[in-house]
């Protein structure tokens, strides 16, 4: 008997039972489109957090001094002074994978301006800095080199510093700002950037020449701290390794030594978050996959009914020509018929409740044709594994007895 | 003496119930030649079912050796026995077993189905032949449900045409029927027999044995006679001497 025809006898049949049928695919449907949702919602927020982090600079590496001791005291990581400017130039120089590089001096404190007052920070940083942060100057300009040689008190301010300091609405551009009663001049104002995945407020930042900071605030000569970018995101390891063996050698390493300085890039970061998601993904696929298997139990449960009910259609079959293999097909047809249609109405169901929730509450969603694959499949296999032991049955079935059936 | 369809040889069926053995069939041997219309009678628990499963191949005997259109069955294998019922044996059931929601050409096409040989346009054609033969040729779309009980007796005969079997095999054919409509299709069966169809007529009702040309009777597993019926009575006579019914 050729497959036209199974099909055509497993559609007749399941068509005289609609409603029955109906459920059992029901059990199929709600599976499926659970798993295509969760998967959705799994997937949406990981690329979320993912466009989050490339927006912080996906190819940022952070070199910050490692804690350690200081004649027996054990000091915090931002207290160490094993960060010169020396490590700066060399990265900058004898490196092959670092496309920019910014030291960094910090201090927090509070900043005056007329009648108004703010604490924030303020970062002491080179015009390179912008670039490997994604930062953009909105209005005026980035300080010039020569303001940073000349260690001039100028500054750049975030949105949320213009905001506090000048609530009125006064154009910032030209103000001059106190910070610990070091009067700068705000020669630019950043972009917006909105609060980062960690809820952190990335407009809450003062720039300045990080000459400035060293000198006229901290009177310090070593820096907190190095930011760099790398070529490209897939050179990232690579040039962490190359930062790392570079600051080994400058700080005179033996090899028993642990770095007095940790390296750390972005990509550890988002590979830390998307972990996270990818942990729920799995979580949520895993609860998702559960109803698909009450689902093809339905089936198996369906199939057996199916079969003893047919047990004389069974046997007629069997007396008039049918082998074994013949009963066999046509009932893990219908079987497979049921989970197959199912799948594909899950799928749709799966896919309209992804863009209901993406519109209705704004989550963010992502359908990934794989998890549509794979749900398909997934009940395909089903409908055969479930389908399978009932129709196994019924090929196996004694026509005699069959036929004479009540 | 025309061609032999049908050749028993000491056939033997034992059935194991528990420790019991039960000798259903205790060495039957006859042979039925093409065009015969055999009548095969016995009381329940005389062996008649045993020997109608193994008649129609659903079934092999413990000992002994059946030929059926010169093919020795008793070794053939499940599957084997299968394709051998689809193009050699035709069943009739006293219960048509038709299949439910179904247009009666779709349940006379069912044979066929299961044969590569035919594709969907012959089968149709085979089956509206076979329903022609059996007078049905205005029900062809009659699901079995909108069907009385002779109407359904009769697909369930095209049916059992539809292969151009080498024998059919009818079970109680008439069981289910009331008495003229059980005459009609005993009409259907002679008609049949003229054309020179070869039937085994299984039943226990002695009075359908005068219909047949060839009585058998089956009593404890053995055949305790078989003759050859020289006053074939016509079931069309009988139909016609019934009473009318007026209502």
């Amino acid at each position: 008997m050729n497959i036209g025809n199974l099909i055509k006898i497993s559609l007749r049949a399941l068509s005289n039972n609609k409603m029955r049928a109906f459920l059992t695919m029901l059990g199929i449907i709600i599976g499926v489109a659970s798993v295509i949702t969760m998967l959705a919602i799994g997937q949406g927020s990981k690329k979320s957090i993912q466009a989050q982090i490339s927006e912080m600079g996906s190819n940022m590496i952070m070199i910050q001094p490692g804690a350690g001791m200081m004649g027996g005291v054990r000091q915090s990581s931002s207290d160490m002074q094993s960060l010169k400017l020396e490590d700066y130039y060399s990265i900058l120089n004898k490196t092959k994978y670092i496309a920019a590089c910014s030291p960094s001096v910090n201090s927090s404190g509070q900043f005056i301006c007329g009648g108004n007052n703010y604490p924030s920070s303020i970062s002491g940083v080179n015009p390179e800095y912008l670039g490997i942060r994604k930062l953009t100057v909105d209005q005026g300009n980035i300080f010039t080199r020569q303001q940073v040689a000349s260690s001039a008190k100028v500054c750049l301010v975030g949105k949320t510093i213009i905001k506090n300091l000048f609530p009125n609405g006064d154009n910032p551009l030209g103000k001059v700002i106190r910070f610990n009663k070091i009067p700068f001049t705000i020669i630019g104002t950043l972009k917006e950037k909105g609060y980062n995945s960690m809820g952190m407020d990335q407009d809450n930042i003062v720039l300045a020449p990080y000459t400035t900071i060293q000198k006229r605030v901290l009177a310090i000569t070593y820096i907190q701290g190095i930011f760099a970018s790398a070529l490209s995101e897939d050179v990232t390891t690579k040039a962490t390794s190359e930062i790392e063996t570079l600051l080994r050698e400058n700080h005179k390493l033996k090899t028993t030594d642990q770095n007095d300085f940790n390296v750390r890039s972005q990509q550890e970061l988002s590979n830390m978050l998307t972990s996270t998601t990818d942990m729920m993904t799995i979580l949520l696929a895993c609860i998702a996959g559960i109803s698909l298997l009450v689902g093809g139990i339905g089936i198996m449960n369906i199939m057996y009914v199916s079969v003893t009910e047919r047990t004389r259609e069974i046997g007629l079959r069997m007396s008039i020509g049918a082998k074994g293999s013949d009963i066999l097909s046509q009932f893990l047809i219908e079987a497979i018929l049921i989970s197959f249609t199912g799948g594909i109405i899950g799928i749709l169901i799966g896919m309209g409740a992804s863009f209901l929730i993406k519109f209705g509450i704004k989550w963010p969603i992502s359908i990934q044709p794989y998890s549509v694959f794979l749900s398909f499949l997934v009940c395909t296999i089903t409908g055969v594994f479930f389908g399978w032991y009932p129709a196994k049955k019924a090929s196996e079935l004694d026509p005699i007895e069959a036929i004479r059936y009540e | 003496m025309s061609k032999s369809i049908i050749h028993l040889e000491n056939i033997k069926r034992n059935f194991q119930v528990g420790d019991e053995t039960v000798h259903a069939l205790r060495g039957v041997s006859f042979s039925i030649s093409e065009g015969e219309f055999v009548s095969i009678m016995g009381t329940s628990g005389s062996g008649k079912s045993t020997l109608l499963n193994l008649l129609g191949c659903l079934d092999t005997p413990t000992g002994g050796e059946y030929f059926l259109d010169d093919i020795a069955v008793s070794s053939m294998n499940k599957n084997q026995r299968s394709t051998l019922r689809n193009r050699k044996i035709g069943f009739v059931f006293q219960s048509y077993n038709l299949l439910a929601k179904t247009t009666a050409l779709e349940n006379v096409e069912l044979p066929l189905q299961y044969n590569p040989d035919y594709g969907s346009k012959e089968r149709r054609i085979k089956a509206t032949e076979a329903l022609d033969a059996v007078g049905l040729s205005d029900r062809l779309y009659h699901k079995s449900n909108q069907m009385s009980g002779g109407q359904m007796q009769r697909v369930a005969i095209a049916r059992a045409l539809v292969n151009d079997p080498v024998l059919v095999l009818a079970d109680e054919a008439t069981g289910n029927l009331d008495t003229r409509t059980a005459y009609e299709i005993m009409v259907l069966f002679q008609e049949l027999h003229k054309k020179g169809r070869t039937i085994i007529f299984v039943t226990h009702n002695p009075e359908l044995a005068a219909f047949t040309s060839r009585n058998i009777v089956l009593r404890d597993g053995k055949i305790i006679k078989d003759e050859i019926n020289e006053h074939i009575e016509s079931a069309k006579k009988m139909l016609d001497a019934l009473p009318k019914q007026d209502d």
